[in-house]
């Protein structure tokens, strides 16, 4: 067996980068203009960089809060890896956030927030103000069996949110617990065209494969119209700029030209908070963070050319991972940072939703995606998760602690893909995570 | 001298692929890449072995210091950190290959993490009680394993240990304005007991915890890298010795292509800000800047302190002496650019990019990226494409 031509080349000849170290996430692609690799410079430095209270001295970075998740982007994205739970109540920063919703839509589709809360626990404050509230994590165990006869351990959490400083929440409410995932190759997804996304689109499975795959249809704040969402679990932001102000809005709670507005929980006297400054973080450190997250290159396949990885490959085939993981796309040539043009990319997602089961559930909604729906997760860069973050913990909310248990959890439209890993003899099961660990 | 550009630059770079060596080319050498891996490796060694050595003294005046906290003796702690700064600059062309130092157990998150935020470890004005040394509660005693775990613990700036968690509580942050010209001025009485700031035990403890761990890990490297050890074997026998010359340019080339000119040099000038140059508390970033660049340019020439063998240089000169010449003029021109930039750092950064000191800077950093882009075509006169930039 042989390799593709190419195919350790994961984020394409301009987009990978040959790096398995602890930094094998934070490099910017190949192509860069001289004026964007310094400006990717600069965004690394405020995707890293601490926020504080406002006013400060130091102003470029003040107007941290006052409800927040972490002070920085790196805390959770450490490394620009990824996040995971905490591993005991308290710890902060460490990439685990609860999304709060309810069953009411806003004139856009999105799901309206708690009244209270908004669409985010934000469980620190900045000094002299309480946090909105905390959580704690607990973990049921399930023993999964093998035709085998061999089984493995799965851990399903539960959350529990108390100390609310502001009030009762919502009695319909959901909760989403979001991991924060590793930033690599977001700029190449985000030029691939939609024509291209959605010719794998399924809706009514007209092919009877029990696949379907769905486009997430989401508000983007800039044009003031509905776009294909791309990215986050759910498909719910359409552009890596709103994800990105998304994140500096929800996350360490400041503002920007997308998201203006401070958010305090109802009930909170926001008149004595000083701003950071209108907005908090300016369009030129925007636009830099943005070319930041665009801009990072994907690690190239280790092993991808062993015996073991090779055969991994046909079983991932062959039992359908691929019919969502989807290998190989190519990007378009009008995308706006000329590097990430035309690449023949290999990010094993098809960025469509689908359903995954009751196990997987979260039962929040979020535009399209039903409580059940979840974006397919991009593959690639998965095998180096350890080495940048020290941990393997995968699936939305890190419940998963390596590819095994990852697979494991899937149902809904990958139940059969899963129950035909499970039949797998136990050195196909490890070709194929060998693959999955590659890549 | 040719004009070269940063997108050549890039379109270098674009060809990937495994290296393959050209046959021809090393029939006619005169000189063997065996030779400049082994010289490669010797310079190496000796490079931590002689920052392994000042940090053993450095470690040695601080706890001394931490037994008799005197003003006498908190200056030469404070002398010691700047001459292990000296011997461990150079070493930095040694990182970003996947070596020892940042390999899957590389210790130079524990080495030289930054920027840190300093109220993660002890107090910052305004706040009195703010960091590990002040939280006795959730830190009741400061142990070695304590701040091992606390480092980078929930993010890249919470950084415990490493040459400037000990530079802060050395300098203490420096909130005097760039032009007076002073470092951090924390008092050394912050060290005795009923003197200034609150736990001056905990304080004395976290020194000399923090200085015993740098020895420790730089004896890691000195161990990797020592005549006949595993990883040092490795890089001179096993590796093809086209795979071992691209991880010697890769190190050096994004040294000073991106981590230095970009990450250390065009950032701060941007930002402007004092917090965030290299080593923010004891003002003594230029020789960072300036030993970064050393560490890339001995890596090409070969040269460290008392060692000059068989190099990278050498090899260019014999495959393309016209390359080779035009590259020693970047060098010299890079070194006078560097050297123009004000001392300290945070006056030359202090007007942003826009001033006549600000240009400055911009000149050096132009001139580290074009000195990157060099070694990008030394390493591809040679048959070798780098790829990770």
């Amino acid at each position: 067996m042989k390799p593709e031509e190419g195919e350790y080349l994961s984020g394409g000849k301009n987009g990978t980068i040959v790096n398995n170290s602890e930094e094998a996430f934070g490099f910017f692609s190949r192509g860069l203009t001289s004026d964007q690799e310094t400006d990717f410079g600069i965004g690394n430095s405020f995707f890293r960089q601490s926020w504080i209270t406002a006013p400060a001295t130091a102003t470029a970075r003040d107007g941290l809060g006052p409800f927040f998740n972490a002070i920085s982007c790196a805390s959770c994205h450490f490394k620009d890896g990824r996040g995971r739970a905490p591993e005991y109540d308290g710890e902060l920063g460490t990439g685990l956030l609860l999304r709060l919703s309810t069953s009411q839509q806003d004139v856009h589709g999105a799901y309206l927030p708690d009244p209270v809360y908004g669409g985010q626990l934000q469980d620190v404050a900045i000094n002299g103000v309480d946090a909105e509230a905390a959580y704690t994590i607990s973990y049921e165990y399930i023993t999964e069996m093998y035709p085998d006869g061999s089984s493995a351990e799965l851990r399903k959490p539960t959350y529990n949110i108390q100390g609310y400083n502001y009030g009762d929440m919502t009695s319909d409410l959901h909760v989403s617990p979001r991991v924060a995932n590793q930033m690599i190759g977001m700029g190449l997804l985000e030029a691939l065209s939609e024509s291209t996304i959605l010719a794998a689109e399924d809706i009514t499975d007209a092919d009877a494969d029990g696949i379907s795959g769905k486009a997430n249809y989401v508000f983007d704040r800039t044009s003031n119209t509905i776009k294909l969402g791309r990215f986050g679990w759910k498909a719910n932001q359409p552009t890596v700029r709103q994800q990105v102000a998304g994140a500096f809005s929800g996350d360490i709670g400041l503002t920007s030209s997308i998201f203006p507005k401070e958010t305090f929980p109802s009930g909170f006297d926001g008149s004595t908070i000083i701003s950071g400054g209108e907005p908090e973080v300016p369009d030129t450190v925007l636009d830099r963070v943005v070319l930041y997250s665009s801009t990072l290159a994907v690690p190239a396949r280790r092993d991808y050319d062993t015996d073991e990885v090779l055969k991994g490959k046909q079983i991932f085939n062959n039992i359908a991972c691929a019919k969502c993981h989807t290998p190989k796309f190519t990007t378009n040539n009008s995308y706006y940072i000329e590097a990430n043009r035309n690449q023949e990319i290999r990010p094993y997602t098809d960025l469509l939703l689908h359903d995954m089961g009751e196990g997987l559930a979260d039962h929040a909604p979020d535009f399209l995606a039903d409580g059940n729906e979840w974006r397919t997760q991009p593959l690639w860069g998965i095998g180096l998760i350890s080495v940048v973050n020290g941990h393997t913990y995968l699936l939305h909310d890190g419940r998963a602690r390596n590819i095994e248990e990852a697979i494991l959890w899937h149902g809904g439209e990958a139940e059969n893909a899963k129950n035909e890993f499970k039949s797998l003899s136990k050195e196909e099961r490890d070709q194929l995570i060998a693959f999955v660990q590659s890549l | 001298m040719k004009k070269l550009t940063l997108t050549k630059f890039a379109l270098a770079l674009g060809i990937m692929g495994v290296v393959s060596c050209n046959e021809d080319n090393d029939d006619k050498l005169s000189i063997s890449k065996s030779a400049v891996i082994e010289n490669y490796a010797e310079i190496v060694y000796q490079n931590y072995l002689d920052s392994y050595n000042d940090a053993v003294n450095l470690e040695t005046v601080v706890n001394v210091f931490v037994s008799q906290p005197t003003e006498a003796n908190f200056e030469n702690a404070k002398s010691a950190w700047k001459q292990a700064r000296e011997s461990y600059g150079t070493t930095e062309a040694f990182r970003f290959v996947d070596g020892p130092i940042d390999d899957e157990n590389g210790p130079e998150a524990l080495i030289n993490a930054w920027p840190l935020d300093e109220n993660f470890i002890d107090y910052v004005e305004g706040v009195s009680d703010s960091g590990i040394i002040n939280d006795l509660v959730n830190y009741p005693s400061i142990t070695k394993q304590l701040l091992i775990d606390l480092n980078e613990d929930g993010g890249e700036k919470n950084i415990s240990v490493g040459f400037h968690a000990i530079e802060f509580l050395l300098w203490g942050q420096d909130l005097t304005a760039p032009s007076e010209e002073l470092a951090g001025l924390r008092p050394y009485t912050d060290f005795v007991d009923g003197g200034t700031a609150d736990n001056q035990g905990r304080r004395r403890d976290y020194l000399s915890i923090c200085a015993g761990l740098l020895t420790e890990n730089l004896q890691y490297l000195v161990d990797a890298w020592a005549p006949g050890a595993a990883y040092r074997t490795y890089f001179t026998q096993e590796l093809s010795e086209d795979e071992a010359l691209k991880k010697m340019f890769n190190g050096a080339a994004i040294l000073v292509y991106s981590e230095l000119a970009i990450e250390r040099v065009n950032v701060a000038l941007f930002n402007q800000d004092q917090e965030d140059e290299h080593s923010c508390f004891s003002d003594n970033t230029h020789r960072d800047v300036r030993l970064n660049l050393q560490a890339s340019i001995n890596v090409y020439k070969g040269t460290y302190g008392n060692i000059s063998g068989p190099s990278i240089a050498d090899l260019v000169a014999e495959v393309n002496p016209e390359l080779a010449l035009e590259i020693q003029g970047v060098i010299t021109d890079v070194v006078v650019k560097t050297d123009a930039t004000l001392i300290p750092f945070d006056l030359a950064i202090a007007e942003g990019p826009e001033s006549i000191e600000g240009a400055k800077v911009t000149a050096a950093k132009t001139a580290m990226q074009l000195f990157g882009s060099e070694l990008s075509y030394a390493a591809n006169s040679l048959g070798i494409t780098l790829n990770e930039l």
